[in-house]
Parts: structure tokens; C-alpha cells; sequence
């Protein structure tokens, strides 16, 4: 018998991507576990993109591979990667600034009917989408000023909120976010940090990519340092160890 | 937008209740912007009626309902296209080439339903050529395949038609839909309202339609998000096509014949329509009636310039001119929501 705990859920085995003559990724390897958060650090250019657009399927990975719950995934696409359980929070956020919040939580895989029908076909089950998406907002306390107004008219905060939180309905095994927390404000950060211990305490793997260690200190149970493509270290974070980790980011350790 | 600090309180205060006056009065001020189209036309056609009594007869109404049917049923697509952040400048010459189409096949059966087959499948092959080669020849925009086949279908009809004009004849049914009347309300009209229903259910109650919203907010997401960008993108050419053969029925059943000249133009028209009507060229926004609301200013437009004498080719400068107020009004709009995007970032807690 395979105990949850003990298996990781995603694991990312010698890892290898090329673009050209340049070595994004040299034999990178990673897991992690249920209810982990998990922070990805290094340096602009030292592989974390890559890494986390080879997990939800944007690249393809060169050599090495991915599995899921100790299966090997085949993730080609983004569809492909959302199916197999991984959400994406992209550092552009990919909202749709026309569309209400509850119809960006939908977008792609609509509740529609009938099931007979292709699903361009099927009618837009309206109800259940802005119950489901409203109830969920309410249970992440995020504030907006409107509910059917498109997220055009929201602030960053607001916005990344309903990024977050469309990935937490979404999310069954893992959750990447890529700088949450990059153009926010102080209050709004906060918001978001709250919802990322949120979405661990809901039992989901979350990846953290983020250039602030307090954060870093505060939410993640392990921190994985790259730097030119390669591991170059892994830690539990810790206010005495801070140091250590940034010294690891740039490269400049004993 | 960050507050920098405020020297004393007062000023402070006045910081706060501006921008809480500001927050209030905004979400109005787009409101209203929305809803402008169909205001400007209820007022445009107020001012008319006072100006010319002729305006408010019954023929007179019905005559504008038969001249904008095929304008507003092409535009229809047109806008479909437009939400797509796509254009369509083929719309008039794939219409003369499916009333030469539908003329052809008049010749040799006396079927309506043959003829009105000819049209609509002409209308929708042009449609799917012009989806299929922008997506699929990977084009930077629609803009030069539709300008190619605007060409390439007006050649088309004038080379198909018999002695390269006009041909006379149509079969009773369509001369029916595109010219007669019912109740003082010309068939064409009827049409006109099935074609508005049926792509208001498609684009605000099935998922095809939120996927074309959702490709013109933005196409990058949407790939990302699973949407297959590129069969979406074919089916609002394949649409726009489809309408314009159903505009071929309506033109050629209200003057019994079928021509290569028809249509042109139309696409001007129809692109005047959507945008008056209130969608954004930036694509992803508008209801579908917006186009049934900028069909009828149009014809209002038109229809009170007759009425006092106007010269026609001010007509055409009138257009413009609205064109430009349009588009000026999206513009006013997309930066009052930049604004209320500030707002509600620095709102004061």
C-alpha cells in the first residue's frame, strides 16, 4: 500500500532544455509533496520560467521527465496539463479583461448542456457558473466592487485574487504561481498570501516563484535554488538561513 | 497610481473626497456609454420627426426597415468577425457573387430553394476560403486575405454573369422575402430579426460564443486556456460569409434580379454599422444587436436626408463623420476604465 504522504505528487527527474546553443535547463530534478508549498528561486535567467512552462505544458521538455502521482505524464499542452491536475497562475495573469469574473473562472471548460452536443454547441449553464465562481470568492474573502462587471474595470489586486482563485477551483494536485505578488501593493500581497496558505491547507502541491525571501521565509516548506540552469541547492528556509539562500541565488557562497 | 503624501489633512481630504466623487460618477459615465447607441437613435429619430412629419408615416418606416435588411444582415457577420478582433472587407463582392450564383442556377431550374441553396453555399465558401487562409497561411491579419477575395469575388461574379451584368429574374418565393411587406412590415425585416435572434442565442448562450469573446479579449489567453483558437476563428468567416449570402437572397428577392455591381461598398456599411452600433474595434465587446441599432442609424440617417433635400454625397460624408465619433466614443471608454481601474486600486480604505 502507497501512503499519499510519502509519495510526492509531482516529480521532475533530470530535466533537460535546450534553446539553441543555450542550456535553459542542465539535469534539474524536484518533487514535491500534498500540502507542500514549495518556493522556486534563482536569478533572472537561471531556468525557473522554463521549468515551471515545461510542468504546465508551454515547452516540451528535451530530455528527462515529469510524473504525476508516479506516473509518467505526457503534458504536450496547457489543456493537457490543467487535465492531469496542474493550474498556472502566469505572471500576466491571462484574465480576459472583457469577460466577468465568473465567466473567466469558466473560460475553456465551460458547465454547458446537453452532453450529447460538441461542447461549442452546448448552452452556457449561467446559473450554476456564477453560483459556483461567487461562492468561492466569498470563501477566499476576496473583495470585488461588482460581480458581473468585466475584470477590465478591477484593480491588480482584485485581478490577480480572481487568478488565484480560479486557479484554487481548479487545482486538484498542483498549483504553479509566477510572482504572485509582483505588481501589488502591501494590502494586496497580503490577500494573495493568504489565499496561497489557503490553497496548501486545501492539500494542494503549490510551486512559488517569488524574488522576495520574506515571503519565501513566511509561506514555503522547502525552498530549490537554481542558478545558470542548474540545481544548485536545497533548503528549508528559515530566518537564519535567509542569508544563506540569497547567497545561493547569486552565487556568491563559500 | 500611487498617492503621494498629502502635506496637511485638508488637502488630504479633498484627495479623498475627489476620488470617492470620481469612483460614484464613473461607473455612470461608462453606463451610459453603453447604452449610447441606442439613446443617439431614439433622439436622431425625434429630431427627424420634428424636422419632416413625412418621417413617422408608415410607408415611410417600412421603407427603412427594406433598405437597411441587407445592410444590417450582413453586418451581423461583420460583427462576428469584429469580435474576433478580425475584419471582413469581402462582404460586398461575396454578396454580387452569390446573387450571380443564385442568377446561374435561375437559368437552370426554376427552384427557389435551388437558388436560395446557390447563394448561401456561395456566400459561405467564400467565407470559409477567407477563415481558412488567415488562419492556416498563418496571416499577420484579415485584413489582406478579405481585401484579396473582395477582388477575387467581384471579378468572379462580373466574369460568371451573363453579358457581365445585371440578370433579370428571380424566383416568386425570394422576391417575397426581399420584397413584399406584411402588416406595412416588409419581409426582408422578418428576416432580418430571425438572423439577429439566432446569433444573439449563438454568442450570449452557447460556448462557441464565449469563445469568440473570449478569443477577442485575448487570443494569446485563450490558447492558454485550452480554447481552439483556430476553429473559432474559421467559423466567424464562415458566419460573416453565410450572412452575406443571406443578404444576396434579400437584395435580389427586392429587386427580382441578380448583378455584379451589387454590394458595394457594403463592406464600408457594414463595418459603420458595428462600430456606431457601439462594438469596439479592439475586439471582444458588443452585443450582436449593436448591429441591428447602427444598421437602423444608418438608414434613419440616410432616410432624413432624403426627406430634406440633402445632397447625396453628403450623405456619405455624413457617415464618416459618425464613424469617427464612434470609434472616438471606444476610445473615451477604454480610457474611462483605465481610470475606474485606478480608482479602485488607490480607493482609500
Amino acid at each position: 500500500m502507497k501512503k499519499p504522504s510519502a509519495a510526492p505528487v509531482l516529480s521532475v527527474h533530470r530535466a533537460q532544455k535546450r534553446f539553441g546553443a543555450i542550456e535553459a535547463l542542465k539535469d534539474v530534478s524536484l518533487e514535491i509533496f500534498k500540502g507542500e508549498v514549495l518556493a522556486l528561486l534563482g536569478d533572472n535567467g537561471a531556468g525557473k520560467s522554463t521549468l515551471v512552462k515545461c510542468i504546465s505544458g508551454l515547452h516540451a521538455l528535451d530530455g528527462g521527465e515529469i510524473t504525476i502521482d508516479g506516473k509518467r505524464a505526457a503534458l504536450s499542452s496547457p489543456a493537457a496539463a490543467r487535465r492531469a491536475g496542474i493550474e498556472t497562475v502566469y505572471q500576466d495573469l491571462a484574465l480576459f479583461d472583457n469577460l466577468t469574473p465568473a465567466q473567466n473562472f469558466y473560460c475553456g471548460r465551460e458547465i454547458a448542456y446537453p452532453s450529447w452536443l460538441p461542447q461549442a454547441l452546448r448552452f452556457l449553464d449561467r446559473q450554476t457558473m456564477d453560483r459556483e465562481a461567487a461562492a468561492v470568492i466569498e470563501r477566499l474573502k476576496v473583495k470585488l466592487p461588482k460581480f458581473d462587471a468585466p475584470v477590465a474595470l478591477m484593480s491588480g489586486g482584485q485581478r490577480q485574487a480572481i487568478a488565484v482563485a480560479r486557479a484554487t477551483v481548479f487545482a486538484r494536485k498542483v498549483v504553479i504561481l509566477d510572482e504572485p505578488t509582483a505588481a501589488l501593493g502591501v494590502r494586496e500581497s497580503r490577500k494573495v498570501l493568504d489565499l496561497i496558505l489557503q490553497l496548501k491547507a486545501e492539500g494542494n502541491a503549490v510551486i512559488l516563484i517569488t524574488h522576495n525571501m520574506e515571503q519565501v521565509v513566511e509561506l514555503a516548506d522547502r525552498a530549490i535554488v537554481l542558478r545558470q540552469g542548474r540545481k544548485v541547492g536545497e533548503l528549508k528556509p528559515s530566518r537564519s538561513n535567509q542569508q544563506k539562500l540569497v547567497s545561493m541565488i547569486v552565487g556568491a557562497e563559500a | 497610481m500611487a498617492i503621494k503624501p498629502m502635506p496637511d489633512a485638508t488637502l488630504r481630504d479633498s484627495f479623498r473626497e475627489s476620488v470617492i466623487a470620481r469612483a460614484s460618477v464613473l461607473p455612470w459615465v461608462l453606463r451610459l456609454l453603453n447604452i449610447g447607441p441606442i439613446l443617439i437613435l431614439i433622439l436622431l429619430a425625434i429630431v427627424v420627426s420634428i424636422l419632416t412629419p413625412n418621417f413617422l408615416k408608415p410607408i415611410n418606416l417600412g421603407n427603412i426597415l427594406a433598405q437597411i435588411a441587407v445592410i444590417a444582415t450582413v453586418a451581423i457577420g461583420q460583427h462576428v468577425v469584429i469580435l474576433t478582433r478580425g475584419i471582413d472587407l469581402s462582404v460586398g463582392s461575396n454578396l454580387a457573387l452569390a446573387t450571380v450564383m443564385g442568377g446561374l442556377v435561375f437559368r437552370m431550374t426554376d427552384s427557389s430553394t435551388a437558388v436560395m441553396l446557390a447563394m448561401l453555399l456561395s456566400g459561405t465558401a467564400i467565407g470559409a476560403v477567407n477563415g481558412l487562409v488567415y488562419v492556416f497561411g498563418r496571416l499577420p491579419h484579415p485584413f489582406i486575405i478579405t481585401l484579396a477575395t473582395l477582388s477575387i469575388c467581384r471579378g468572379l461574379a462580373l466574369e460568371f454573369s451573363v453579358g457581365h451584368t445585371t440578370m433579370r429574374g428571380m424566383p416568386d418565393a425570394i422576391a417575397a422575402l426581399g420584397g413584399y411587406s406584411y402588416f406595412g412590415i416588409p419581409n426582408s425585416f422578418f428576416v432580418v430579426l430571425a438572423v439577429v435572434l439566432v446569433a444573439a442565442v449563438f454568442t450570449r448562450y452557447m460556448v462557441w460564443g464565449r469563445w469568440l469573446y473570449a478569443v477577442g479579449g485575448d487570443p494569446q489567453a485563450a490558447r492558454g486556456m485550452g480554447i481552439p483558437v483556430r476553429g473559432v476563428l474559421v467559423s466567424a468567416y464562415v458566419i460573416s460569409g453565410l450572412c452575406a449570402g443571406i443578404g444576396a437572397i434579400l437584395l435580389s428577392g427586392r429587386t427580382g434580379a441578380s448583378s455584379p455591381l451589387y454590394g458595394d461598398l457594403l463592406e464600408l456599411d457594414t463595418i459603420a454599422a458595428v462600430i456606431i452600433g457601439g462594438a469596439s474595434f479592439l475586439g471582444g465587446r458588443g452585443h450582436i444587436g449593436h448591429a441591428l441599432v447602427g444598421a437602423l442609424m444608418i438608414g434613419v440617417i440616410r432616410n432624413a436626408l432624403n426627406l430634406l433635400n440633402v445632397d447625396v454625397f453628403f450623405q456619405m460624408i455624413a457617415i464618416g463623420v459618425i464613424i469617427v465619433v464612434a470609434v472616438e466614443a471606444d476610445v473615451l471608454r477604454n480610457r474611462l476604465e483605465a481610470q475606474a481601474r485606478a480608482l479602485q486600486s488607490t480607493r482609500l480604505q
